[in-house]
């Protein structure tokens, strides 16, 4: 068989660490790159008769996220205790939630080759961070700075049919608890990261394939990478006639390939129960009140208002990939409300904006530039007090200096030339000062006519209005 | 004799100028060096930091500084309460050379109230069990029959105060834990309501059954050490958000009108007959005063001892589970983690909390958890709604506390056999309802039997205004612990 009588079926467990100052369940602070156990107190060393405290602003965190997806959110949840034994993992249990989980039946969308997909989420949950172990030849050691950070583990369904949609749904889940700024979600730091079940089946059969479950992806690559090598090594055991073997495997992205981590006759047996330790979670109507009056416009939503106010697809889905950007754009939009186009702002922000950023390896939010700067800058343009390419030089001036690009045009008198008869001198005097060329022209070189356009914007250093140019030009060379 | 003053006399001395604090935890510290060889209540003696505190009551004293309640009052731990600097192994080799950088919740307040402490208490092992037999540094001693125990597991807090070793102790109950040492010793325990007192710094046993409480030589010590230990504690999300009522002012000694019930389950054939008569008396001296006694049914109360050793072996399984050898603690020597984890836990547990970390492991098993801990914690609502009605018709609950008074050391040889002494104690922490034992006679042989007394939710008051009424009736007046010196 070949690959494509295979169909994956793929489903995601993401954690996501939510941004508070403080863990889940204790007041140490949740900084990253501190030295090793500095962030660490009694509850997070395990230590005996230490007991957790429920950090809310977690909970209104994980709301946020639950509410932007459309999942059920539970009055009363319940933490409970997922029981394995590892140095990393202090109290010998994780405070997480099992059977009643905060949030269910969510969904995510997700765009794939142009098309929205619907990916339900059959759970989002929140619980607590383990430590990190290093190994180092015979002796480990162990970091609990991160032990007890708060996350969510957002559960899709399996509905994801390519490594393509897996690494998509990713993308979106981060752009998404970006925007609603409940984490950072840097995966660098592992603020986010992703167990991916894999199974296959020969297309068009209802009963789904034994599964496999990858852990340890820890970026977008990774999880393409490592969900298209294990459908490979799925379809490759299969087409020799092989069986597949539930088990945990290990993605290694310096090897690029999984190692077997357990079967599910080794799996553990977490042995959950309710955490005597803490109350049921109860959501009541003044949380989930201030939970939606702080909601932002989603980034689907703002994406279908952006394209109502005419702004190509691509454009409006640039501009929704970060709040920060969005935001900028909303910005520039509003201080000259309905003078100017949405299309010519977003078409400054995205190129000229973004593309100095970029070089200068800036933030929008490090931009030099101001919305009220960009703005009056699209307006100069638009109502034609200068032109384009004037333009251009005016914004790369202001982005340098910070000043106003009004104040610039009219310092240095780069105020287009739209004046008919000043232009129609200059486009006579070019004439007669080139012979050659005009007869050249006047013979059927056609590609001449860039030169006497030139020959203008040199004699007006740029300024000449060049569609009346272009119109004078054609006039007075009679072609 | 400086000793048996009790809490309130000694801290009203104290605070009165007629004694100084020193010399009252001189008189202990000597009095412990003296007799604890005898009766092994203490595991550690804290003299340094004892002597410190009560030189800076003095002081406090001789600069006019107003006392608190409990100023110079010497006080000692059960060793499962977690106290800064001062070692804390709750009896358990995995927790030797632990010495703590935080203080329990009950101990700051303890603090707060200028009590002295002067040490820690034996216990079983992890507060498993009922003879403090389980230990695993010694035995203590009956100080009423030195060779018997104490009860447990707060076996050396109801030693200590029987003894005369401190002025009162805490101790923790899951399952009767204070008033069956209380009952076996002769004085008064009181677990009070789940909630009540925080258990922030509590190593624990059954975080949902576990519940700090005193133990002291009359029911107004008692009432006394509770109402500064009592409140609410935001670093315990299970703590009761509650006031903390004036409990001495309960102990007004008129008991007229109030309904006693009577649960003829706790009074069935096999009772031990000096237990029996001993609370036949108590009936009748409450009747006495006015009290009316009122037979009701707790029939779910033959599921308690079932249910209570499915929920508490499994919430200790997971409790224990931190005891890996890897932050603190004795960590035995091995070629590999697993090794490590299997060599520290099989040396630093005994017997009995390996045996109760099976049967919780065991309970909570996936595919099981719906027909142990989820059916246990049914039962638990049936026991809870057993006591609920009867409250409807009643103030208090009396029964006896324990079966049978001390036994000797190795009588309970089965584990089943040990489980049993707690069959009357256990109900009430699945409950959660507060329960005292007080003191109700000796036995002909000089033996103390307790009566137990359980009350409505956070209604400690009445408990303790019923408790106060026994003592004043039959309770052991100056009667003192024989073989020891008084």
């Amino acid at each position: 068989m070949s690959a494509e009588d295979w169909e994956p079926v793929i489903g995601l467990e993401v954690h996501v660490q939510l941004a508070t100052q403080s863990k889940a369940f204790s007041p140490s602070a949740t900084r990253f790159g501190e030295p090793p156990n500095s962030l660490t107190d009694p509850l997070v060393l395990g230590l005996p008769g230490t007991l957790p405290v429920f950090n809310r602003r977690a909970l209104e965190l994980a709301l946020v996220l639950g509410v932007a997806t459309g999942s059920k959110i539970r009055a009363r949840s319940r933490f409970a205790r997922k029981h394995y034994f590892y140095p990393d993992l202090p109290k010998g249990y994780q405070i997480s939630q099992y059977d009643e989980p905060l949030c269910e039946d969510g969904h995510l969308d997700v765009i794939v080759a142009g098309a929205v997909k619907r990916v339900k989420l059959q759970r989002i949950h929140l619980e607590e961070d383990a430590g990190k172990s290093m190994h180092a030849g015979n002796v480990s050691h162990v970091d609990l700075n991160r032990a007890g950070v708060p996350l969510v583990e957002v559960v899709t369904a399996p509905e994801l049919s390519s490594a393509e949609e897996a690494a998509e749904l990713m993308r979106s889940l981060h752009r998404l608890v970006r925007w609603l700024d409940i984490s950072e979600a840097d995966m660098e730091k592992g603020q986010m990261r992703c167990d991916a079940n894999v199974s296959i089946r020969r297309r068009g059969e209802d009963r789904l394939g034994t599964r496999t479950e990858l852990k340890n992806i820890n970026s977008f690559r990774f999880v393409q990478a490592a969900v298209e090598h294990e459908i490979a090594r799925q379809a490759r055991i299969l087409d020799e006639g092989g069986r597949i073997v539930q088990e945990t495997r290990l993605w290694d992205a310096d090897v690029g390939a999984s190692a077997a981590m357990r079967s599910k006759e080794q799996a553990e047996d977490y042995r959950y129960f309710p955490d005597p330790d803490l109350p049921p979670l109860v959501v009541d109507g003044a949380t989930m009140g201030g939970i939606l009056r702080g909601l932002p416009e989603l980034p689907s939503v703002r994406f279908e208002r952006y394209v109502r106010e005419g702004l190509s697809p691509d454009d409006a889905r640039t501009l929704v990939g970060e709040r920060a950007l969005a935001e900028y754009f909303d910005a520039t939009v509003k201080v000259h409300p309905g003078e100017r186009s949405a299309r010519t702002i977003a078409n400054w922000l995205l190129t000229e904006l973004l593309g100095a950023l970029n070089a200068d390896g800036k933030s929008i939010a490090e931009s030099p530039l101001q919305p009220a700067q960009l703005s009056e800058l699209v307006l100069l343009v638009e109502d034609g007090t200068i032109s384009g390419k004037i333009g251009k030089d005016v914004f790369a001036e202001t982005y340098q200096t910070g000043g106003s690009p009004r104040a610039i045009v009219e310092a240095k008198g780069l105020q287009q030339i739209s004046d008919e008869a000043t232009l129609t001198a200059i486009v006579d005097r070019v004439i007669a000062a080139n012979p050659k060329q005009v007869e050249g022209y006047r013979g059927g070189k056609d590609g001449l006519f860039g030169f006497f356009v030139g020959q203008v914007m040199k004699e007006t250093q740029g300024r000449a209005n060049p569609v009346m140019t272009s119109d004078l030009l054609h006039k007075r060379l009679g072609r | 004799m400086i000793e048996w003053l009790g809490v309130g006399e000694t801290a009203r001395r104290i605070a009165s100028g007629e004694t100084r604090a020193i010399d009252v935890t001189e008189a202990f510290l000597a009095r412990i060096a003296a007799l604890d060889g005898k009766v092994g209540a203490y595991l550690a003696v804290a003299g340094d930091t004892a002597r410190m505190q009560a030189e800076g009551i003095d002081r406090m004293r001789a600069n006019n500084v107003p006392l608190p309640a409990l100023a110079g009052v010497p006080i000692a731990l059960k060793d499962v309460l977690v106290t800064r600097g001062l070692a804390t192994t709750a009896a358990s080799k995995i927790l030797a050379g632990w010495i703590p950088p935080y203080d329990a919740t009950v101990v700051e307040k303890l603090h707060a109230a200028g009590a002295i402490v002067l040490g820690k208490l034996n216990c079983d092992e992890f507060a498993m069990g009922s003879s403090t037999e389980n230990s695993a540094y010694h035995k203590t001693h009956n100080p009423w029959d030195l060779a018997r125990v104490p009860g447990g597991s707060s076996g050396g807090s109801s030693a200590a105060v029987a003894a005369g070793l401190c002025a009162a102790s805490l101790g923790t109950d899951t399952g009767g834990s204070i008033r069956q040492p209380a009952a076996l010793c002769g004085v008064v325990g009181v677990k009070p309501t789940y909630g009540r007192v925080s258990r922030h710094g509590v190593v624990a046993f059954a975080s949902s059954l576990d519940q700090v409480g005193p133990l002291a030589r009359t029911v107004g010590d008692a009432a006394l050490v509770l109402e500064t230990i009592a409140g609410f504690d935001p670093r315990d999300s299970t703590s009761l958000d509650a006031p903390v009522p004036k409990y001495r002012d309960a102990l007004v000694g008129d008991i007229r009108g109030l309904r006693v019930g009577l649960p003829h389950e706790y009074f069935a054939a096999d009772l031990d007959a000096d237990v029996r008569a001993a609370l036949e008396r108590t009936k009748q001296a409450l009747a006495d005063r006015g009290a009316e006694l009122i037979e009701i049914a707790l029939p779910h109360t033959h599921l308690a001892l079932p249910a209570y050793y499915l929920v508490a072996p499994a919430e200790a399984s997971s409790n224990l589970a931190r005891y890996d050898g890897v932050r603190y603690g004795a960590r035995a020597e091995a070629g590999s983690l697993i090794e490590m984890y299997e060599r520290s836990r099989g040396a630093g547990f005994g017997a009995e909390v390996k045996r109760r970390i099976m049967l919780g492991t065991y309970a909570l098993r996936s595919g099981y958890y719906d027909q142990y801990y989820k059916k246990a914690q049914q039962v638990r609502a049936l026991i809870k709604r057993d006591f609920d009605k009867a409250f409807q018709h009643v103030d208090v609950i009396l029964t006896p506390t324990t079966p049978a008074p001390a036994f000797p050391f190795g009588a309970k040889s089965s584990p089943l056999d040990m489980y049993l002494a707690d069959v009357f104690t256990l109900s009430c922490n699945l409950a959660g309802l507060p329960g005292a034992s007080v003191p109700c006679g000796l036995t002909p042989g000089g033996l103390p039997i307790g009566a137990q007394l359980l009350g409505k939710a956070l209604d400690e008051p009445t408990l303790l205004r019923a408790a106060a009424a026994i003592e004043a009736a039959v309770g052991l007046g100056d009667a003192r612990p024989r073989g020891l010196p008084s």
